[in-house]
Order: C-alpha cells, then structure tokens, then sequence
C-alpha cells in the first residue's frame, strides 16, 4: 500500500506557492477576497482548513506558533492544530501572545496588543459579508466590483428600525482602507477595534469557500455604523472573576443550576499573565449585568 | 476557587484510544480484512472511489474500514489523502464504446445492436430479507458463456447517425482539462467542470434534485437511453515515448439520458443530453447525475432557469458532501464567543423592551 | 548557449529558501516602501539578480504566464532556467502574464500594456518585477497607504525616473491595479497598488 510521506507544514510546494501568490494580492488589495484552489486537508471544512492552509504557507522554522480557539490555548480544536503543526512543521509553540510571530486564531483578536512582525492568522466560515443579504457570489461579487453596499446599510437600518439597535453582536462588517466592506469571521463586535492601524499583519483563510483576504499594518478598518447611531463597542459591567481585569472579552461560566454565573476572561493567556502578575480578581459568583459602552 | 478547564490534550488522546477500541468492536468477533471489504461491500467501495474521486480499492476499503462504516468520513479521508499526490497529467479520454461490458440496459429500444446484457442487478430482486445469508450461504456458481465479440455501440451514438440527438459536444484537444480541485470555481461554470462536481457529488443529493426535476421542478422528460457497466482501458499520452501508453482498465458505469427536444427556427428539433459517469458499478449515481447534468444545460439550452436542479451555483456550490459535512458539523466546535455576545445583545434588546412596555402597562391600568 | 547541464542552480534548499522568500517577499508587501533582504542560496542566470531568481523560483510556477523585457530575453538562457527550474511558461503578450521580470528598467513599457485585473477580478493582475540601481541610495521617495505608520521614506535609485508618476494610475483603477516588486541584488522593496506617493526630493 502506499504509505504516504507528507512535507513540511504538510501541503505540497506547488499548493504553498498558489497560496502565496494569494495571499500578496490579498494584502495588495486590503479586504478583497481572493480566490485560491483550497485543498482538501486532514480536518474538516469549517474546523480551520482556511487559516491552516495559510499558516502553512507562509510558517518556516523560525516562527514561534500560538493557536487559540474562542481567545484559549487549551480548547480541543486549538490543541489540535498546533499539535499539526508541532507535528508536520516541527515548529516552536507557545501559548504567550508576545512571544509568537504566527498567530492562528478562530473567534478571537488577542487582548495583549499586536506588535509589527506578528501574523494573525484568522479562520474563516463565511468570508462574504453580503452573503446573508445575497446567496448568490455572482450577485454579491458584482456589488463588490461596484462599492455597492446599500443593501448593507439597509439591513443594519432595519435592525435599528426594529431594535432600536444594530443587532449584529459579532461577524459585525467592516470596510478596509475606505473600499471593501469586509466580514471580520466570526470574533465579537468587541475585537473589532483591534483591527484598525494594528501593527500586525492579519491574514484571513476560508478554506471551504476558497477565499483568502488580508489586512495590511497600519490600515484603516471601520465598523460600519450611522451618524446617530455610531458603532459601540460591547462591554461588561463587571471585571473577569479571576484576574480582574476590567478592559477584557469575558466567558460566561455557569456555575449552578439557580441562576449563578460568572464571568471570566476569554482570552487565557491574558488572563493567566495578569493573575502571575498578581492581579486577583472576586471569584465570586455574582451575576452582574453588561451596559453599552462607546 | 474556580479552576478553568484544562487538559484538552489527554482528552483528545482518550477519545482517539476510544474510538479505536470502538471502531474494532467486541475483540471474540473476527476483525474485518480489507479484501473482505473490497469484495463483499464492494458498492461501498465503489461509492467512496467515486465520491473520494480515486480509483484505489484497496485504499478505499481501508478508508471504509477506519471510518467503521461510515461512507462519507470513509470519502473525506480518500480525498485528505488524493490532495497530496502529485500530478502527472491527464489521461487520454477512456472510450465507453469500447468498454467489456457487463451490464448493459436500454429503455428506449427493445433490442439494440450487442444486445441487453441484464447482469449483476438488484433490480428485479424481490426485497425480502433473506435469512440465508446470515451465516455461511454458498452462492451457485453463475452461469457462463463465451464472451460476446459483437461490437456494442452506444444508443445514443445509433440516434446520433439520423441526427435525432444533438451531436455530443467534441473535446477540443488544445484546450485545458477543467479541474475544479486545482482552480477556484467561478461562475457561470462550464460543462466539464459542472461534470466534475456532479460526479464527486453527494449520491443523496443527487438522487434527491434529480428527483425533483421529475416531480416537475423543472422537468426535462428523461430516457434512459442506456446504463452500461464494464471495464475500460486508460491510456496516458507519454511525452517521452511519443505515444499513449495502456496503464490498466478501471470498472466504470456510463448512463446517457435522452431529454426532451428542442429546436428553433433555424434548427430542426433533436433530443437532448444529459450524461453520467462514476467509478465501479454506481447506477443510482450515474442516472441522478445524468438527470441533474440536463437540468444544468439550461441556461445552454435556452431554458428559463426557474428550479433548484437548474440553478447551477446552487447545485454546485452544495453538492460536495465533505465541504458540506465538515461546515454542519462544525456547529460542534465550542462558539462560546459569539454566543456570549449574542447573549448579551438578547438580554439588553429584552431589557429595553421590557422598560419601553412599561409604561404602557401603567397607562392601560390608569 | 546554455546546456541544461550548465544552467545555474536553483535553491540550495528548496522548502526552507522558498518559505523564507516568501516571508521576505510578504513583508516587503505588507510594509511598503521597507527594504526587505533575501537570504536564500541561490543560483541565477546572466542578467538576473539574486533577489528575481530567488522570487521567481518561489512564485513561478506552470500556472503563471510569466514576461520577459528584452533585456531579460537577450539570451535564451533565463527563460531556460525559468522553464527547467520553476517549469513557468515564458510569454509574448504581457497582457496575460502574472509576472513580468525587467531586467533593464529604463525601457520599461507602458504600464497598460499589462494585465490590471478586472473590477470584479482585480486580482488577475500582473505583478511587475523591476531589477534597479539602488534601493538604499538616491534620492528619497516618501510614501503612505496601507502597510504604512504615517508614511516611509525610501532612498533609492529607480528607473524609470518617473516610475512612482506612471504609479499614479493605481490610484484612478483601483481596485484594479499594477503592484510592483523593486529588485537589487538581494534587497526587495514592494510598491503595491495602494501605495501614494507623498513627496520626493534628491
């Protein structure tokens, strides 16, 4: 039987150059999606063969590798792909946020900042942001040849005709460097602050739709919002319960079955260098409320 | 004290040595071989070659076998595996008119040069569970004859000579072979790459829009013009050598359905096409793909586009079972995050409907 | 001419040395204007620098058209290393060629003349490969756009003189566009589509 013998970060280099080439017109043109012949890849679509393809692609053995899943080191998907890589590529790994050069991320933008020389390597479900307004890619790529994103507004419109809100908690579309209106993945409107003038590179991989977008440095990233109803900016009322920290992405926990909650920082490495650092949090159970926060 | 969970790692380690106890079953049962596979569940072979889109029993087998039984994860790990093979090329087109048939039906003639070949079938089996098979049932040998040197030309070629069916499309021998696993799909999709969705497609999905198209959701009128399962040989056209050279014979089953005419004023009425090719014998496939592949013509045939089965960003964009699997399952992965924001999102939207109803409440009560 | 046999080699290590070219190359395009050093082992033909020899074995491949300038198709010897290294078709019509190689800048040929992508596909471009004199000394270029805290300086002896003035038409094709990768030796400088020239003095 043929045994096979895979290379390094696993895909072929004829697949490593076609992804490259890529990914340079995706930071030539910032929030435009570019097509590239995904491969099929030892997980399931949907489980991060987008982001895993571009890691792959542009890792070498120098790069420090962090994987996080919903802001953590330590949930199974995450510890599944850097064991991948730990394993075809041979790289370093780390769970501190400074320390990597390669970032793999689903659902989460670090709390610690990003420094230049960092990639964000983000997975991506859905990489078209029109796509629930407009099923079809031929209608939505048009709109995007055109700039024509009314449909867009109208539906945030919408919201706020009916919520008295835009009622979009995460997923929430920005627009790149004043052109392409671009769907973060799935992270909380929360990290979309993050984005904007990042000193990082941030690379976006959708393995199952094929599409491979980017975020140069230092480029303008805004949330799509009205005048009199401006983008905020998700907050919670309480500091996370471990390490009390005040300015963090927070899990809910539940912690009985008569209403407890708490609320600790999502993002794990944060959470566990504030309270090596000494930083305490309540630890109590009390469940607190969230407000608004510009 | 709350303590986060951790040990993610040992978890999945655990679960990895679980399904591997699973996976063999009770350990008194004998284990599975993979030539028992490849010969008695060989439809499943068949269907994980065709959909895993590699022609390799002996691979297929050991795909179905680790995926215990289960055909779609069985394809997902052909594929995972076919993406990093090389690539030498493309074989020269395998002619299906020359195909050492061994089953070989026509519904639209009676009698048809080369003859009906009825063959290994389930067709005409009255489904009755058969409790002979249980344990240790010895078939009889089949019945034998010396093979037929009739020439078995295909029907659709014999309506072909009275231009009864539009002439079948000739391969331009300049022109790249399509291959939508190596370039990015784009839309409107040519023929040969909708062909090569359609036969790497779901089975069931197939089966279900070709049905559709029959209940009327953009009706075409089919004809099983002819179903035919046999060997074939592939050639490769060796550079070096200067010539085609035979690398073996694959099993293959063709259906070709004639379709409802069509003409204008400039072009006289003929049937139509639709086409089905896969791996092994796999009829159920071939004719739902022959069925969807006409229904896909119809922006080529002037057809108002008015069915799913006709819709071709639709059928092509859904029809792949690993994508397809992959995304719902991937509901499985943890979203705390966007939950949590959308929790938060619900409970201030319920707060502020609960405050702006208050009011309400008193006035009414006034 | 050139045997097969004679050709210079390509990559040492053709993984790694591809992987950290790239990296070079990514960089370059992420921050434009910043000079960017490939550190590959590399063999290249006559004419060819080691950072366009080093690039064009970690992009080209049989999928990219590539065009080549007169300069660079003097002798048949680069498109022969080009096709036995990186098996990338060499092309007449610059129109459909993912890559240009310019080996002498100064005759570079009008930038429409090249693919510029389409509005609904501006990927589809060409990306212009330019061998020049220095990108460490000359006179300075200070640029901003994405990839770009404030704005850049870059110090650099660019043919044509006025390639960031024909660069200008970006700005009215965008999304469609020519990017630009600036070669001397093994110093690389990327000017993508986005990026606007500010000011540039001597």
């Amino acid at each position: 039987m043929n045994a096979p013998a895979y290379n390094f970060a696993y895909l072929d280099e004829q697949t490593k150059r076609m992804i490259r080439r890529a990914i340079l017109k995706a930071i030539a043109i910032p929030g435009y999606q570019v097509p590239f012949a995904s491969r099929e890849m030892p997980m399931p679509y949907g489980w991060g063969t987008g982001g895993v393809q571009v890691t792959a692609a542009i890792l070498g053995p120098q790069d420090v590798l962090k994987v996080i899943d919903q802001g953590s080191d330590d949930t199974t998907n995450a510890i599944s792909i850097r064991k991948f890589f730990g394993k075809t590529a041979g790289v370093a790994t780390t769970t501190a946020t400074s320390d990597a050069t390669v970032i793999q991320t689903r659902h989460r933008i670090p709390e610690a900042p990003l420094h230049a020389g960092q990639v964000l390597v983000y997975q991506v479900p859905i990489p078209e942001p029109l796509r629930f307004l407009e099923p079809r890619e031929t209608e939505t790529r048009r709109m995007h040849a055109l700039a024509e994103y009314g449909l867009m507004h109208v539906k945030l419109y919408e919201d706020i005709a009916r919520f008295g809100h835009i009622a979009t908690s995460y997923a929430y579309p920005v627009k790149v460097n004043a052109r392409y209106v671009m769907d973060p993945s799935p992270t909380p409107k929360f990290d979309n602050p993050k984005m904007d003038n990042c000193p990082a590179l941030q690379l976006f991989g959708a393995g199952r739709e094929k599409r491979i977008y980017a975020i140069p440095p230092h480029t303008d990233v805004v949330s799509l919002d009205f005048e009199d109803h401006p983008f905020t900016r998700y907050r919670f009322d309480a500091p996370c319960a471990l390490c009390g920290a005040g300015d963090s992405y927070l899990d809910e926990i539940v912690t009985d079955d008569k209403g407890g909650r708490m609320f600790v920082c999502s993002d794990t490495d944060y959470c566990e260098s504030r309270q090596l650092a000494g930083h305490r949090g309540s630890e109590s159970a009390a469940p607190h409320k969230e407000r608004a926060h510009g | 004290m709350y303590v986060a969970v951790k040990g993610g790692e040992r978890a999945i380690e655990n679960a990895h040595r679980l399904l591997a106890h699973e996976r063999r079953g009770d350990r008194d049962v004998p284990e599975l071989s993979l030539a028992q596979i490849a010969e008695q569940l060989s439809l499943g072979v068949d269907r994980v070659m065709t959909e895993g889109s590699l022609y390799d029993r002996e691979l297929a087998a050991l795909a179905i076998k680790q995926a215990r039984g289960d055909l779609i994860e069985a394809i997902f790990l052909v594929r995972a595996f076919r993406a990093t093979l090389p690539r030498f090329g493309a074989t020269e087109p395998v002619n299906t008119g020359e195909m050492q048939v061994r089953r070989r039906i026509s519904s639209t003639f009676k009698d048809i040069p080369g003859g009906q070949i009825l063959g290994p079938t389930f067709d005409y089996t009255h489904r009755l569970l058969d409790p002979q098979l249980a344990d240790g049932f010895v078939p009889e040998q089949p019945e034998t004859s010396e093979a037929r040197q009739a020439a078995t030309p295909r029907v659709t070629d014999i309506l072909g000579r009275d231009g009864l069916i539009e002439p079948s499309p000739a391969a331009d021998a300049d022109a790249p072979v399509g291959d939508l696993t190596r370039e990015p799909l784009s839309f409107p999709a040519d023929r040969d790459l909708r062909l090569q969705n359609l036969a790497r497609a779901d089975e069931g999905f197939l089966l279900a829009l070709g049905y559709s198209s029959q209940r009327g959701y953009g009706r075409n009128h089919p004809f099983a013009g002819e179903i035919r399962f046999g060997e074939v040989e592939v050639e490769f056209f060796a550079e070096d050598a200067g010539f085609a050279v035979a690398l073996g014979s694959i099993e293959l089953t063709e259906c070709q359905m004639v379709n409802q005419f069509k003409g204008s004023a400039t072009e006289a009425p003929c049937f139509t096409r639709g086409y089905g090719l896969a791996f092994g014998q796999s009829e159920r496939k071939t004719m739902s793909m022959a069925l969807v592949d006409r229904s896909l013509r119809a922006r080529e045939l002037g057809e108002e586009v008015i069915a799913p089965a006709q819709d071709e960003e639709f059928v092509m964009s859904h029809s792949d079972n690993v994508q397809a699997t992959g995304f719902v399952e991937h509901l499985k992965l943890p979203h705390y995050v966007d939950f949590q924001s959308e929790l938060g999102l619900l409970r201030k939207l319920r707060k502020e409907f609960a405050e702006a109803k208050a009011p309400d409440m008193q006035e009414a009560a006034e | 001419m050139t045997t097969v046999a004679e050709l210079p080699a390509g990559f040492a290590d053709k993984v790694l040395s591809a992987q950290s070219t790239f990296r070079s190359v990514m960089d370059a395009m992420a921050r434009p204007g910043s000079v960017q050093r490939v550190t590959a082992s590399v063999g290249a033909p006559d004419g060819m620098m080691r950072g366009a020899a080093a690039i064009a074995l970690t992009l080209f491949d049989h999928d990219t058209p590539i065009w080549l300038d007169a300069a660079m198709s003097a002798t048949p010897d680069v498109a022969k290393w080009l096709k036995f290294h990186a098996s990338a078709p060499v092309v007449a019509d610059s129109s459909i060629a993912s890559f240009a190689l310019i080996g002498d800048a100064k005759n570079l040929p009008a930038l429409d003349r090249f693919a510029f992508g389409s509005n609904e596909y501006p990927d589809r471009s060409t990306t212009l490969i330019l061998q020049v004199e220095s990108l460490t000394q000359g006179p300075t270029f200070e640029v901003k756009g994405p990839g770009i805290d404030g704005t850049a300086l870059l110090q650099a002896t660019l043919q044509p003189r006025d390639l960031f003035q024909r660069l200008t038409i970006n700005e009215a094709l965008f999304p469609r566009g020519i990017d630009v990768v600036l070669v001397h030796d093994d110093l690389i400088v990327a000017i993508p589509r986005t990026t606007r020239l500010v000011a540039s003095g001597a």
